[in-house]
């Protein structure tokens, strides 16, 4: 942690907050009922309820995905490689207590408390398309808040350019990193001005309650704009940095996957068109429907890409 | 009271008799295991048993029936080398019906995936087979297997004499780029093709083996 920045009046220094924790969590033990924890605090997968806000101006009001399909269906390679591992291999993960480290080119650096993290800024719901790189799409109503908020309350350096992330290392609790299917622990990272767009989030929960375990509880990514593996689960680091920094995908196959990775019906992933999706949950004998640029968002984030190839930037 | 011929004979006539008796169980268990898999996959898309076919029937379908197809062209590929390591002709009987079913599933595979998912859109379809070499070599291994299905009944076998098992060599590179294509499907996670890779080279390296021991054998009694 610096000591000569000065810290925001929200943000408890960590000693603070883990010994506030821990006496908490004695007292919890001893004396008080589980009600009596902040709710995500109590909650070992997800279930309790957020008190949050519609965000009506950001939502789609195409039809949600339902609860099952989306924390049954999707990738978290940690949890296992198949859609259903992470529903079917999550349970023993504890997201609970749970710090995230700020580093790198900001004023305020350190390790903070998630609770500290979240304390400043108001919940909203989000609905939001999510375009995973496999053509396959959901509609999720997403409880979080504008990932720029944050970002803006760690006072970016004129040196921070971009914003990297890194999803937690627990090979006990999640099985699938004790295999090398990717270089472990996943990474991932935005162009800042992408991180302080309006539409970048940081999701808490789904539905209205806490994130569960299959989807990155507690804290993850929501870019929607950009191709599902952009959003990183889990998160416990969000260093700012100079230099674009490495991301796990493009890493292990960099033809295939870029650092931009936007939703791009025009650029084919070289294995498979991208030019449609399949909405799931849809019913059994539906087409495909076509894909849209930057998933729909184009008219918010297309300027952000002005000037720039998006064939040779995929 | 029987000569010895005719009691002879009748004893190799109940030999013959439980041979095909054994080859007949063998056949309706072998038919009853390779339809499993599609009767289960009926049962979930029809909802009777637990698991439904999930968030994305099209995918669980295709993938249910591709990698059946893979796992029963491999088995096909084990007669051989089974009947002969274990001395069992008997395996011999089953292989058309495990061929024939490994074809079945391929092609239902290539069925669901131009239908379902490609909704019958034949430029994307087209499109697919050209610039997508996993799709490439997929279809060529199941173009290479229709003529094998085709001359697969005793008729065909006649007709085409020793040609038939100079045919039905091309199984190989079927079965080679069935593995490529499950190979190359794949994001990151190589695992399962990598096993049926495995299986494969196993199965080829055998035939190579003995083809070549079979050469140089003769080269030796001479020497």
């Amino acid at each position: 942690m610096s000591d000569s920045a000065p810290r925001p009046s929200e943000i408890t220094p960590e000693t603070a907050y883990v010994n506030r924790r821990e006496i908490l969590a004695a007292a919890a033990g001893v004396l008080l009922p589980a009600s009596a924890l902040p709710a995500w605090a109590a909650a070992p997968s997800g279930g309790e309820t957020l008190k949050f806000r519609r965000n009506a101006a950001f939502s789609t009001d195409e039809s949600k995905n339902s609860f099952e399909d989306i924390t049954t269906y999707n990738n978290f390679y940690e949890f296992g490689t198949g859609k259903s591992d992470p529903g079917a291999n999550s349970s023993k993960f504890r997201p609970t207590p749970w710090k995230v480290a700020v580093t790198g080119e900001v004023e305020i650096t350190g390790q903070f408390g998630l609770e500290d993290l979240l304390k400043p800024h108001p919940l909203e719901e989000r609905v939001y398309r999510l375009r995973c790189v496999e053509a396959w799409s959901m509609v999720i109503p997403w409880i979080g808040f504008p990932l720029g908020e944050l970002v803006k309350r760690f006072k970016p350096t004129s040196r921070a350019k971009f914003v990297a992330f890194r999803t937690v290392h627990r090979p006990a609790e999640m099985p699938g990193q004790r295999y090398p299917v990717l270089d472990w622990p996943y990474v991932e990272g935005l162009r800042i001005d992408e991180a302080t767009h309006p539409l970048a989030m940081l999701a808490v929960g789904v539905y209205g309650r806490v994130l569960p375990n299959p989807n990155g509880a507690p804290l993850r990514l929501v870019v929607p704009w950009k191709y599902g593996f952009k959003s990183i689960k889990s998160i416990v680091e969000i260093r700012f940095t100079e230099r674009r920094p490495p991301t796990s995908w493009n890493r292990s196959a960099p033809n295939e996957y870029g650092f931009y990775a936007n939703v791009n019906p025009e650029v084919d992933h070289p294995r498979w068109s991208q030019a449609r999706e399949r909405r799931i949950g849809g019913a059994f004998l539906t087409p495909p429907r076509p894909t849209l640029p930057f998933n729909g968002y184009a008219a918010q984030v297309a300027d952000l890409y002005r000037g720039l190839d998006l064939r040779k930037n995929f | 009271m029987a000569s010895i011929e005719t009691r002879v004979a009748s004893a190799g006539a109940t030999a013959r008799g439980s041979r095909v008796r054994t080859l007949t169980l063998a056949k309706v268990f072998v038919f009853a295991a390779c339809s499993t898999p599609l009767v289960l996959l009926a049962l979930r898309a029809f909802g009777i048993t637990g698991p439904s076919l999930g968030p994305n029937p099209t995918e669980a379908v295709m993938d249910v029936l591709g990698k059946w197809g893979l796992r029963l062209l491999l088995v096909t590929l084990a007669v051989t080398p089974l009947r002969i390591v274990f001395a069992a002709p008997l395996l011999l009987g089953l292989r058309r019906m495990l061929g024939l079913f490994a074809f079945s599933y391929i092609a239902l595979h290539f069925l669901v995936w131009i239908t379902l998912d490609r909704w019958l859109d034949f430029a994307a379809v087209l499109e697919d087979v050209a610039k997508r070499p996993f799709i490439t070599v997929g279809l060529t291994a199941l173009l290479l297997l229709i003529p094998l299905a085709v001359t697969s009944t005793a008729g065909w076998m006649r007709r085409l004499g020793r040609r038939w098992q100079r045919l039905h060599r091309l199984i190989y590179p079927a079965a080679i780029l069935g593995c490529v294509h499950y190979w190359w499907q794949v994001k990151a996670d190589v695992r399962e093709p990598l096993i049926y890779a495995t299986v494969l080279l196993l199965l080829l390296g055998w035939r190579v083996h003995r083809a070549r021991a079979s050469t140089r054998a003769p080269a030796r009694s001479r020497g």
